[in-house]
C-alpha cells in the first residue's frame, strides 16, 4: 500500500523557515498570504499500515517540534 | 498593589515551580504580601540555581576577577581583556539539559545564547569552540547525541558564518543520561564603545529586538537546568526552543550598527528566563526601575498570559535602553535588517519592575529582591570515603603488547582525530583562522595589522578531564588550567585570562559539594599561578541520571596572545632532521589515565604533584621557543601519555621519528600528567639551546620508533598511526 | 576598476570577499535592495546562508532586486562571480546551468581541496593556466552539483566546465568532479570552493587570488602587482 506522511511543525513551534517564505512573498507581489509553514513530505509503501504511526514518532517525524499525518492511498 | 493582585496562586504552587517554603516565605515577607501569578513567575526563575547561582556564589568567590589587561570582568554579559588595542570578549556556557532533551536544537540554541552574550558587548562573534561529553559510543544513545549536537552546533555556527575553531570532546559513561554541551565565543570589539547592560535615564524606553515571543521553553530555566533529569523527561518536552540562526545574523549585524552609531545606552541579551531576567538585570545593574507592557511584546501566538511573555524564552531576542530621541534611528536600522523592534517599555526611578498589560498593572516588584535577595545557601561538603565513580568496562588487557596498546589508544574514541566532528564546521570564515582544528594545540587568529605592519594574533583553547577531577577535584582542575595555558604556549601565546563552565552534579549532595569547592580551588590555584583572571564563566549543576552524578566536568576556556601571527608552530612534525626534546617536569602516573580506563580502572588515586614553578618554566620555554623560530612544532603531552603524544606528532606531520627513552613500561609510555610535558622539534643547535629541553631523537623515517636504554624497542608505521587516529570516531558517526 | 560584492541578509562571506577583490581593485558591498549596478564593472556574488537557505539555498535571496540588475549586467556581458552560496543563487536564477543539492554525506564539509583549472579563458580564470591546480578552501552543505547528462554533455562539450575537484577531492558529490561552471557567453562563473578564503598564505593558501587578478586582467590588461 502507498503511503504519504506530512510532517509539518508543531503548533507555537518557532518555524525559521516558513516565516521566511512568508516575508519573501509581498516582495514578489502576492498579497492577502499568511501561515506559511515548511515541512516535509515522505512517500513510502509498507505492508502493514498499523507500522507508520510507529514508524513516525521513531524516525521520520521528531515529535518534539513536529506533527505528522499518515495518508494511506485511497483515502 | 498589582489589580491582578486578586487571583493568588501561593505556596504549594511556589513549591511546585522548584521554590523551597522557605523560600516563598521570604518572598512574601520581601514583597509585604504573597506575589501573583506573573510575579510569582518571575521569582521562581529569578530565584532559581540557574540564574541565582544560590549553590555556588559563595563557592565562587574563591576565584581572582582582577587582572591588569582585563577591560570587562565578572557581571557583564561576558569578560573582555585587552589586545593590541582591541577588547577581546569571551566566556564560556552549558546548554547541558536542553541538549539532553533534544541534541539538535538545544546545542544549536546553545551556540546561539552564548553569541548573543557576545554581541551584547557590541562585540562582533569571531570564533567558537565547543566541549562536549557523551556516554560511551557504544551506545546508540550517544551516536545519536553526539551525531544531533555536532550538526546542531555546525547548523548555527556555520549559518551565522562565525567560524569554530576548536573544542573537545570526551567520552565516559557518568554522561550516558547526562551529556553536556558547553559552548564559548570570542568577540572583537573597540574597547571604547564596550557597551555595558546597566540601564540607566529616566526617562529613556526599553527596546525589545529581534524575534517574536512564543511559549519557547516556559519555565526552562527553573525546570530544565536546576533540577536531576527523571524518568519522565518527556513532559518536559513541550519547551523545546527553536533555533533561527538567520534572524540571529540580523541581530548581529544591526546591533553592531546601532553601536557604532552610538544610538544605544544598554543592551542586554534575552536568555534563560527571558524577559524577567534581562529586564531585571539591567534594571538592577543601573539602579533604577523598568515599566514593561507585555501588551506591546509582539507575539507568535495569540493568546500568551503575561507571566508567559515575561518569562519565555524565544530565542534570538535583545533587549536595549534607548534615549526617547534616538528610537526612530534605532528603527530605521531594524527594519533595515527587516528586525522587530518595539518600544515596550520606559526607564523609571522606583527601582521596582512594574509589568502592565496595557493600563491595568500585573506585576509590581522591588528589583533588588528579584536580583539580590535571593537567598545563597552554604555547601555542606564531605570526603566521600571512597570513590564515587563505578569502574569503566575494560577494553584492553592489562599486559598488552606495546605497539597494540599504542594503536589501541590512539583509535580509541577519546584520543582519535576530532576532524569527522570539525570538518562539520566552518572554521575559515572570516578569514582570521591562522591556524584551524587539528593544525596546532591551539587555535590561532590573526588580528588587524599595528603601525609596522605585523598582524598580532589572539590564541584560544578550552580543556578539561572529568576523570582526572574526579580522582582529585583540587589537583584535577589545576591541571585542566595548566593543560590550557599549555595549549596556549604550544602556539606562542602567552594567557590572558580564563572562562570556566562547571558542570556538577547535585550540590546539595555533601560529595559534590565537596568536588564543587575543591574543583574550584584548584581553578584560583592555577589563575594565580599564571597570574590571569576568571573573566566569567556559567556553573551547571545537577547533572545527575538515575546512575549517578556526572564526573565532576570544570571546562576551561583561554585566551592568549601572541605578538606574530605569522610566527607560531603546528602540532605535527614538519619535515625531517629535525631534533626532537621534551620540555617540563613531566612525571606521569596512570592515575585516571586514558590507558587506566580503557583497562575498566576506576578514576581514583593520587594524581602527579604539580611543581608550579618549574611547570610554569616550562609553558614560557615553549612559548619563547615558538615565538623565536627555534621550536617547529610543539605539542603539549596529554591524554595517553608520550608514546600518544610521539604518535600524534607523526599522524599529524610528513615524517616518522626515532627516540629513545630510559624506560619502555607503560608509566613511562602512556602515563599522564597533563600540562606539565611538551614534545617539540626544531632545527638541533636551537632546540638544545631551549632552557630545560632534553633531547630524545630526531625526527626522520616511516615509521615512529622508540627505544630505551637497554635497546628495548616499538615500531609502528606512521601510516598505521594515521589510519588509527583517523578511524578512531568516525565510525561512531552514520 | 571596481568590483561590486552583494550583500543580502545571512550573507556571511561576504566582507571576506570585499576583502579579497579590495587586493586587486576598488571594492564595494552592493546591499540587497539597490539596483544600480553603474558604477562597478564586475561583480561577486559571495557566500553564506542568505535568508538562512530557508526553502533551498539562494531560492528567497534570487528574486531581491539586485539580482534583477546582475541579471541585466550578466546579459550585457559582465563579469559575475557566484561563491559557493553565490553559485547556488545564481543557478536558481538560471544565470549558470545546474543545481546544488545537498552533499552525499548529509553532512557540511569544511576541508581544503584542489581544484583543476579546465577553462582559462573566462574573466575569472584569465591568470590561470589550463589544468593549473589550485589550493582553496570548500565548506558547504549543499554543494553537489548535479545536471541531467545530456546538460552535462552540452557543458562539457561547449567548455562550460571551468573547475573540477582534483581526482580523489570531491567533497559533495558532483557530477563529474565539476566544482565550477559558466554560462555560454563564460563571463558568469560560479563555483562551491571558496577563493576569497584563499589570498593570504598566513591563513593557508594564496591560490584564490588569482580568481580575482583574473578579472583585472581580463578588464584592465594589467598583471597583478
Amino acid at each position: 500500500m502507498k503511503a504519504r506522511v506530512l510532517i509539518r511543525p508543531k503548533q507555537g513551534i518557532l518555524d525559521p523557515q516558513g516565516q521566511t517564505v512568508e516575508r519573501a512573498l509581498p516582495a514578489l507581489g502576492f498579497t492577502g498570504i499568511s501561515n506559511v509553514s515548511v515541512g516535509r513530505l515522505v512517500e513510502l509503501e509498507v505492508a502493514d499500515a498499523s507500522q507508520l504511526e510507529s514508524l513516525c514518532e521513531q524516525l521520520l517525524a521528531n515529535t518534539l517540534i513536529e506533527d505528522f499525518e499518515i495518508q494511506l492511498d485511497g483515502d | 498593589m498589582p489589580a491582578s493582585a486578586d487571583s493568588i496562586p501561593g505556596r504549594e504552587r511556589a513549591i511546585e515551580l522548584a521554590l523551597t517554603g522557605a523560600e516563598y516565605d521570604s518572598i512574601v515577607e520581601l514583597l509585604g504580601r504573597e506575589p501573583n501569578e506573573v510575579e510569582l513567575a518571575m521569582y521562581s526563575l529569578l530565584w532559581s540555581e540557574h540564574c541565582a547561582y544560590k549553590h555556588s556564589k559563595k563557592v565562587l568567590r574563591r576565584l581572582p576577577t582582577e587582572g591588569e589587561r582585563l577591560l570587562l570582568g565578572v557581571g557583564e554579559n561576558a569578560g573582555a581583556v585587552g589586545v593590541a588595542g582591541l577588547a577581546v570578549a569571551f566566556k564560556v556556557e552549558s546548554h547541558n539539559h536542553p541538549s539532553a532533551v533534544e541534541p539538535f536544537q538545544g546545542a544549536a540554541t546553545g551556540v546561539g545564547g552564548i553569541l548573543r552574550d557576545v554581541i551584547a558587548l557590541g562585540a562582533r562573534p569571531v570564533a567558537m569552540l565547543d566541549s562536549l561529553r557523551f556516554g560511551y559510543p557504544s551506545s546508540a544513545r550517544s551516536r545519536w547525541l553526539l551525531d544531533r549536537a555536532v550538526a546542531g552546533i555546525g547548523h548555527y555556527g556555520n549559518s551565522i558564518g562565525v567560524p569554530t575553531v576548536g573544542g573537545e570532546i570526551h567520552f565516559d559513561p557518568s554522561y550516558e543520561s547526562n551529556c553536556l554541551v558547553n559552548a564559548m565565543c570570542v568577540g572583537i570589539a573597540d574597547p571604547d564603545r564596550l557597551m555595558r547592560c546597566a540601564a540607566t535615564g529616566v526617562g529613556n524606553r526599553v527596546i525589545l529586538m529581534g524575534a517574536l515571543t512564543g511559549r519557547d521553553g516556559i519555565g526552562g530555566a527553573s525546570v530544565l537546568a536546576s533540577t536531576e533529569l527523571g524518568e519522565d523527561d518527556a513532559d518536559k518536552r513541550p519547551t523545546v526552543q527553536i533555533g533561527d540562526p538567520f534572524a540571529e545574523k540580523k541581530v548581529l549585524e544591526a546591533c553592531l550598527e546601532l553601536i557604532d552609531s552610538d544610538l544605544l545606552v544598554a543592551l542586554q541579551d534575552l536568555g534563560a528566563a527571558g524577559l524577567t531576567s534581562s529586564a531585571s538585570e539591567m534594571a538592577a545593574q543601573g539602579e533604577v526601575g523598568l515599566d514593561v507592557d507585555v501588551a506591546k511584546v509582539p507575539l507568535r501566538e495569540a493568546d500568551m498570559e503575561p507571566f508567559e511573555i515575561m518569562v519565555s524564552e524565544s530565542q534570538e531576542r535583545m533587549l536595549a535602553i534607548v534615549e526617547p530621541s534616538k528610537v526612530d534611528a534605532v528603527k530605521a536600522i531594524c527594519d533595515k535588517w527587516e528586525l522587530l523592534c518595539t518600544d515596550i517599555g520606559v526607564v523609571t526611578d522606583t527601582r521596582h519592575m512594574r509589568i502592565f498589560r496595557g493600563e491595568e498593572l500585573v506585576g509590581d516588584i522591588p528589583v533588588t529582591t528579584l536580583v539580590d535577595d535571593c537567598p545563597l545557601y552554604d555547601l555542606a561538603p564531605e570526603k566521600p570515603a571512597q570513590g564515587l565513580y563505578p569502574a569503566p568496562p575494560a577494553d584492553l588487557p592489562d599486559r598488552g603488547d606495546t605497539a597494540e596498546t599504542l594503536l589501541a589508544l590512539l583509535a580509541g574514541a577519546n584520543i582519535a582525530s576530532r576532524v569527522p566532528v570539525f570538518e562539520q564546521y566552518d572554521s575559515i570564515v572570516q578569514a582570521r583562522t591562522v591556524r584551524r582544528p587539528d593544525d596546532a594545540d591551539a587555535a590561532v587568529l590573526a588580528l588587524p595589522a599595528g603601525e609596522d605592519g605585523t598582524r598580532p594574533a589572539i590564541a584560544v583553547s578550552i580543556d578539561g578531564n572529568g576523570r582526572r577531577v574526579a580522582a582529585d577535584p583540587n589537583g584535577g582542575a589545576l591541571e585542566a588550567v595548566l593543560e590550557c595555558a599549555a595549549n596556549l604556549a604550544c602556539v606562542g601565546a602567552q594567557p590572558l585570562g580564563l572562562t570556566n563552565c562547571l558542570n556538577f552534579g547535585n550540590p546539595e549532595k555533601p560529595h559534590t559539594a565537596w568536588q564543587l569547592i575543591e574543583a574550584v580551588d584548584g581553578l584560583a590555584k592555577g589563575c594565580e599561578a599564571l597570574g590571569i583572571p576568571v573573566v566569567g564563566g556559567n556553573v551547571s549543576l545537577y547533572n545527575e541520571g538515575p546512575d549517578g552524578p556526572i564526573l565532576p566536568t570544570p571546562v576551561v576556556g583561554m585566551v592568549g596572545e601572541m605578538p606574530d601571527a605569522s610566527v607560531t608552530s603546528t602540532s605535527g612534525f614538519a619535515r625531517e632532521g629535525l631534533a626532537i626534546a621534551l620540555v617540563g617536569p613531566f612525571e606521569p602516573s596512570l592515575v585516571a589515565s586514558e590507558l587506566a580506563a580503557r583497562r575498566g580502572n576506576a578514576p581514583e588515586g593520587v594524581l602527579p604533584s604539580v611543581a608550579l614553578e618549574s611547570v610554569l618554566a616550562a609553558h614560557a620555554a615553549v612559548r619563547d621557543g615558538v615565538r623565536s623560530g627555534a621550536i617547529e612544532s610543539a605539542h603539549d603531552i596529554s591524554e595517553g601519555g608520550l608514546a600518544v603524544a610521539l604518535a600524534e606528532c607523526v599522524a599529524l606531520g610528513s615524517v616518522g621519528c626515532a627516540v629513545e627513552v630510559p624506560e619502555l613500561d607503560d608509566v613511562s609510555l602512556f602515563g599522564e600528567a597533563p600540562g606539565r610535558g611538551f614534545i617539540v622539534s626544531g632545527s638541533r643547535e636551537l632546540v638544545e639551546a631551549i632552557p630545560g629541553a632534553v633531547v630524545i631523537g630526531d625526527t626522520g623515517g616511516p615509521n615512529l620508533t622508540i627505544t630505551d636504554s637497554d635497546g628495548e624497542r616499538v615500531s609502528v608505521a606512521a601510516a598505521d598511526l594515521r589510519e588509527a587516529r583517523d578511524g578512531g570516531l568516525r565510525r561512531f558517526l552514520p | 576598476m571596481r568590483i561590486g560584492v552583494v550583500r543580502f541578509p545571512g550573507s556571511c562571506d561576504e566582507t571576506d570577499a570585499l576583502d579579497a577583490c579590495s587586493l586587486v581593485a576598488d571594492a564595494e558591498l552592493l546591499w540587497h535592495g539597490s539596483t544600480d549596478l553603474d558604477a562597478v564593472d564586475a561583480v561577486v556574488v559571495p557566500g553564506g546562508f542568505s535568508y538562512g537557505d530557508y526553502l533551498r539555498p539562494g531560492a528567497i535571496a534570487r528574486f531581491s532586486p539586485v539580482m534583477e540588475a546582475v541579471a541585466k549586467f550578466a546579459a550585457d556581458g559582465g563579469p559575475v562571480l557566484g561563491i559557493c552560496n553565490g553559485f547556488q543563487v545564481l543557478c536558481e536564477a538560471g544565470l549558470l546551468p545546474g543545481a546544488l543539492l545537498p552533499n552525499d554525506s548529509l553532512r557540511f564539509v569544511c576541508r581544503q581541496v584542489d581544484l583543476i583549472v579546465e577553462r582559462p579563458t573566462t574573466p575569472w580564470t584569465a591568470a590561470c593556466d589550463a589544468g593549473e591546480r589550485l589550493s582553496i578552501p570548500s565548506k558547504h552543505a549543499n554543494g553537489r552539483w548535479y545536471a541531467d547528462p545530456d546538460t552535462v554533455a552540452r557543458l562539457e562539450s561547449n567548455g562550460q566546465v571551468v573547475f573540477r575537484y582534483a581526482p580523489g577531492e570531491n567533497p559533495n558529490g558532483s557530477v563529474a568532479d565539476i566544482a565550477g561552471v559558466c554560462s555560454e557567453q563564460g563571463n558568469v562563473v560560479g563555483l562551491m570552493p571558496h577563493p576569497e578564503h584563499a589570498v593570504d598564505s598566513l591563513t593557508g593558501s594564496a591560490d584564490g587570488l588569482k580568481l580575482f587578478s583574473s578579472v583585472l586582467k581580463e578588464r584592465t590588461g594589467a598583471g597583478i602587482s
